[in-house]
């Protein structure tokens, strides 16, 4: 599997570290209740098919990217990276 | 038709003309009393407790391919008990004692072989954190002996005891650890179950679950509406579709992991090695094969197929371990999708729907489970309450902070 980076262009899969659903970008408030704690940090849609999720470019640029890619086939449909992104986009 | 040694030679004498299918294939009845989705080790093994052990035999398995079509077809079948945290220690031993009692329970061969398993260490800070573990297992009543270095080079031979990065110093052997013959655990327990009266139910998938008024009343599946007062959720890595259309979101993400055998050789290794600092376990089949298998791909994928860097990573670490397996030629390679829970332990547990139950978050560690999963889903759809050896294994553990973290390295995603 190769991902494109946005500055580096394609690179192995081991030049990257996988960090999760994308769903981390969106943390919630600082005030938020625990249970918005909780869902940010454990529950998952989990889909089978087209999903984000966030990688690192560990061993190249060092950006943080958000990969739109599908479970089910591994195809690679888009990679940007999220530097300048909010992530103050949760729920309160 | 009940097997034993005299049925196969009198069949053996007639040209094995007598033999009966050996389970019923029905069609799904309107009305259940309880229902599991998921035809693999847990769901099949459920069934068997549910009409076993709490007299339930108005119950059907439901599932979407052939019995024993996901994990428990294609995991690498090691059987023990050697875990550590209080909450994980009990369940792991039950398991291990109804194994043991499993083959003349089922009256099938499930090919069992405690032929010991043996996790290797390469530093004092391991030999002592095994150590501890070895007490754990004492402690709970199961086995285990602390090898020194000549004590293991005395059992496996072959190993490279002087890598520069990873030197042996010694290993936990757990003696009634050891394999068994996957499928046949799957048929085993379909044959029981059926001949206890449960339904099984194939190539019928569920593709919606009814709920009224936050109670549980049936599925809706690829043959037809199914009443049932209890359903339970067995299906592993897809978990998370089928919770999701009883509106649930899961502590669990999906992720591949993938195991390879080589052809078949001579007996050569006799034990099951574990081999942690480099990911990477073996043993060897009845059939000679040298089963092995590493760390998850680590990313969420229900492919069903891994990448190459894993591949590369395994083997490397293969012949790390064990020089002499470079001449040997692998067969097959192949994926299973792991259901990760945060915490990298289980969920046996209702959810917020009445009369809905999950057995779910097996990670990569779910088939010696089987026996203990299907004992305590089974108690917990009849009786309501959590068998006291899974009591742990709760749903809401994240929300609460009562983590089951047996490698302690964290109670988030991607971390196990």
């Amino acid at each position: 599997m190769r991902l494109t980076c946005p500055l580096c262009g394609p690179r192995d899969r081991r030049e990257f570290y996988y960090s999760g659903d994308a769903v981390l970008l969106a943390r919630p408030a600082t005030d938020a209740p625990p249970g918005a704690w909780d869902d940010y940090l454990h529950n998952r849609d989990n889909p089978a098919g087209v999903t984000q999720d966030l990688w690192y470019h560990e061993q190249g640029c060092c950006s943080w990217l958000k990969v739109t890619r599908n479970t089910v086939t591994h195809e690679i449909l888009s990679v940007e990276s999220v530097a300048g992104t909010s992530t103050a986009g949760g729920a309160a | 038709m009940r097997y034993s040694g005299f049925k196969v030679l009198v069949q053996g004498l007639f040209g094995n003309t007598g033999w009966t299918p050996a389970w019923r294939d029905p069609a799904p009845k309107a009305d259940y009393d309880a229902v599991i989705i998921g035809g693999g080790g847990h769901g099949l093994a459920t069934a068997y407790y549910l009409a076993k052990n709490h007299g339930l035999t108005n119950i059907a398995v439901l599932e979407k391919g052939y019995l024993g079509s996901g994990n428990i077809g294609r995991n690498t079948t090691i059987v023990r008990a050697n875990y550590f945290l209080p909450g994980n220690s009990e369940f792991y031993s039950h398991s291990l004692k109804l194994w043991e009692g499993l083959e003349a329970d089922l009256n099938y061969n499930v090919m069992h072989s405690q032929r010991g398993l043996i996790n290797l260490f390469h530093s004092d800070g391991q030999r002592d954190a095994f150590a501890r573990r070895g007490n754990a297992m004492i402690n709970q009543g199961d086995d285990a002996v602390l090898l020194d270095r000549d004590g293991v080079r005395e059992i496996l031979p072959y190993l490279d005891y002087d890598n520069t990065r990873f030197p042996i110093y010694g290993g936990l052997l757990h003696p009634r650890g050891g394999t068994a013959r996957h499928d046949a655990v799957a048929w085993g327990y379909a044959r029981a179950a059926d001949r206890r009266g449960v339904d099984l139910i194939q190539n019928c998938e569920v593709t919606g679950i009814d709920i009224v008024d936050g109670r549980v009343t049936g599925v809706q599946t690829t043959r037809g509406a199914i009443r049932a007062k209890k359903v339970g959720m067995v299906v592993a890595g897809r978990s998370g579709q089928v919770a999701a259309m009883a509106g649930l979101r899961l502590p669990i993400e999906s992720h591949v992991l993938q195991a390879f055998v080589t052809e078949g050789l001579k007996p050569v290794i006799n034990h099951v090695i574990s081999f942690g600092m480099g990911h990477f376990y073996i043993s060897q089949s009845d059939k000679g094969g040298l089963v092995f298998g590493g760390d998850l791909d680590f990313y969420a994928s229900y492919a069903s197929r891994g990448n190459l860097p894993m591949v590369e990573h395994v083997m490397e670490a293969g012949m790390t371990l064990m020089p002499m397996i470079g001449r040997a030629r692998v067969l097959r390679s192949w994926g299973g999708i792991m259901d990760m829970t945060p915490d990298g332990s289980p969920i046996i547990d209702k959810t917020p729907v009445d009369g809905l139950f999950i057995d779910a978050g097996w990670n990569y560690g779910g088939f010696k489970a089987v026996p203990a999963s299907g004992w305590c889903m089974a108690h917990l759809m009849a009786t309501g309450d959590s068998h006291p050896v899974a009591a742990k294994f709760r749903l809401n553990r994240f929300a609460t902070g009562h983590i089951l973290d047996e490698e302690g390295t964290g109670s988030q995603h991607n971390l196990h």
